[in-house]
């Protein structure tokens, strides 16, 4: 049965990144530039040397071919090569890619661990110093946007000089920042929502309360919007981490992603867009596996 | 909207006045923002320069105000490009169902799977850098526009298929009416709510989407202002750690996305007191 499930949800995933990736070739052949614009202005190279270079390249062929022939060196596990370093782009990738992973895995972490006890103790004393003074924030930091947080960040840590610019306390803070509020209000409502089903009521008549409640009635039910939750939480995290990374100097896909860009190096720009787009899938993918761990009603739905 | 808390008034209220200011700013600036004054480069707020002067001397409040033009109008005509094609496509969608709502759906999901701010600035990179000012603003909002409906034609969607299954809906199909009519008469009135309030949602994200771009280098190019470009020099440590007004473009931005998040509640909240 989880089989038949895994597979399905897989097998989605894959057409999904199929989609992106079909789309993103489109959107950038669309655009009007290449990695020889600069070249081609250039009054030292002759129109045969850019023949040359287009021809070596490959910038010449015609997208279904040029598509297709990345499609292959993603199953060879090279995506393609980039033209300003002459290197397989995996190779660039995969390290810049670790460091991303370290910086979202340390702020999912930390964020849950934070969201999750705040979220429940403002529901659990609705109307409370802490609920309102939790809401207020959550609403004020709702708004921020990453650039913000960021640049005050690395405002305060220039001025007080705690930490030099570089350490990962830094990164991690803001995307902390960026992902708690929304986490710690739909702990705080899927919580609220909770408790006001009939099953609780009756624990709660029966005389059960305290740590037994929550963890025995509260939690598990609302475990459903928690898990849907976790995975849009990775989701956003691997979006704000580019900005982030940019600003507070983290050699991760963010700083690899926009040299590739001011080069014009196509593959080196689609690689980050397709692993990203992956980090995004296998999100929403792990959160649905966790809905299908946690909760019978959607096992016995299929 | 009579109940309106006091913090959610003065977003609303600071953001309206943040407007009015950008769209005055030729008569509301003091200077030219671009008009450089080398002998006083990076002075603090004074009386000549009252937020102070950037690396080149040029007047930090004549440019926060013109800036906000490109920033804002991005924002804005990107926002109605998102809207305009969700609509369409979203009552496309609902009204007439089957393959054209499959095809919706499916397409919606996938440009919900993009990583958009990647791949927004991946576009950027192959467009020429040759662009005027406002061409390329426009561009950025086109680019910004087509990536971003599919969220407002999900939520159109739903409405109009639950708008077209309501009774008076059925009786005027039955004395007649044409799809045209149908659409325009009966189901559009009731998307008006969503599209406010996905107005009031994707409004600060698209002119954070121009900030952005201009603030890495790949928006709207210097000496053309914007934002994004104002927040540029903050990149730099010794300017961020030594000028403490060179920050103060960030409160622009900060205002705009607290006055829309304050905009999108009031609206949500009185949407939902039609409803109930």
């Amino acid at each position: 049965m989880f089989k038949r499930y895994l597979l399905r949800r897989l097998l989605h995933a894959v057409l999904l990144l199929a989609g992106v990736s079909v789309l993103s070739f489109v959107l950038l052949e669309l655009a009007p530039g290449d990695f020889l614009g600069e070249a081609r202005i250039n009054p030292q190279l002759s129109a045969s040397t850019i023949a040359a270079l287009q021809e070596q390249y490959g910038l010449n062929q015609s997208l279904p071919h040029k598509y297709l022939s990345w499609l292959g060196s993603v199953t060879k596990g090279s995506f393609g090569v980039s033209f300003s370093y002459n290197l397989p782009v995996s190779t660039l990738l995969w390290p810049r890619a670790r460091k991303t992973l370290q910086l979202t895995l340390a702020s999912l972490f930390l964020s849950w661990l934070i969201a999750l006890p705040l979220g429940v103790l403002s529901a659990g004393r609705r109307g409370g110093w802490l609920d309102r003074g939790t809401s207020l924030v959550t609403s004020l930091l709702l708004g921020l946007p990453d650039l913000v947080l960021a640049c005050l960040v690395l405002f305060l840590a220039v001025r007080t000089g705690w930490f030099r610019t570089g350490h990962p306390i830094l990164p991690i803070t803001v995307l902390v920042l960026a992902a708690l509020p929304l986490l710690v209000r739909h702990v705080r409502s899927a919580l609220l929502d909770v408790a006001q089903q009939p099953h609780v009521r009756a624990a709660r008549a029966h005389g059960i309360h305290g740590m037994q409640l929550w963890f025995q009635w509260l939690l598990p039910a609302a475990a459903n919007p928690l898990a849907s939750l976790f995975g849009l939480s990775i989701a956003g995290l691997i979006s704000s981490s580019l900005l982030v990374e940019t600003i507070l100097g983290w050699p991760g896909l963010g700083p690899l992603f926009l040299e590739a860009i001011a080069a014009r190096d196509f593959y080196l720009v689609i690689g980050p867009v397709m692993l990203s787009a992956v980090f995004l899938v296998a999100g929403v993918l792990i959160g649905d596996l966790l809905l299908y761990l946690v909760d019978p009603r959607i096992r016995t739905g299929i | 909207m009579k109940s309106l808390p006091l913090l959610q008034k003065l977003a609303i209220a600071v953001l309206i006045c943040l407007h009015l200011a950008v769209l005055g700013a030729r008569f509301l600036a003091p200077y030219d923002p671009t008009e450089q004054n080398r002998a006083s480069t990076l002075t603090a707020p004074s009386r000549i320069f009252p937020l102070g002067t950037d690396e080149f001397g040029r007047d930090q409040l004549s440019r926060m105000l013109w800036g906000g033009q490109i920033s804002l109008a991005t924002g804005w005509i990107a926002t109605l490009l998102a809207l305009g094609i969700g609509l369409t496509l979203g009552v496309a969608a609902g009204f007439w169902g089957g393959w054209s709502d499959a095809l919706l759906m499916r397409g919606a999901e996938l440009f919900l799977a993009l990583p958009w701010l990647y791949l927004l600035l991946a576009v950027r990179a192959f467009l020429p850098l040759s662009l005027s000012p406002w061409a390329m603003a426009l561009m950025i909002a086109a680019i910004i526009g087509t990536v971003g409906w599919a969220r407002p034609a999900r939520l159109i969607r739903g409405v109009v298929l639950s708008a077209k299954e309501r009774e008076f809906v059925y009786a005027a199909r039955g004395f007649g009416a044409s799809p045209w009519r149908l659409i325009t008469k009966h189901c559009l009135p009731e998307t008006y709510g969503v599209l406010l309030t996905q107005a009031a949602l994707l409004l600060p994200q698209f002119i954070l989407a121009e900030v952005t771009l201009s603030f890495l280098g790949f928006g709207v190019a210097e000496p053309a202002v914007s934002w994004g470009n104002l927040l540029q020099p903050l990149r730099q440590i010794s300017i961020i750690g030594g000028y403490w007004w060179m920050t103060l473009p960030v409160l622009l931005v900060v205002a705009v996305a607290w006055g829309f998040s304050a905009l999108e509640d009031a609206l949500a909240s009185s949407n939902r007191a039609n409803s109930g």
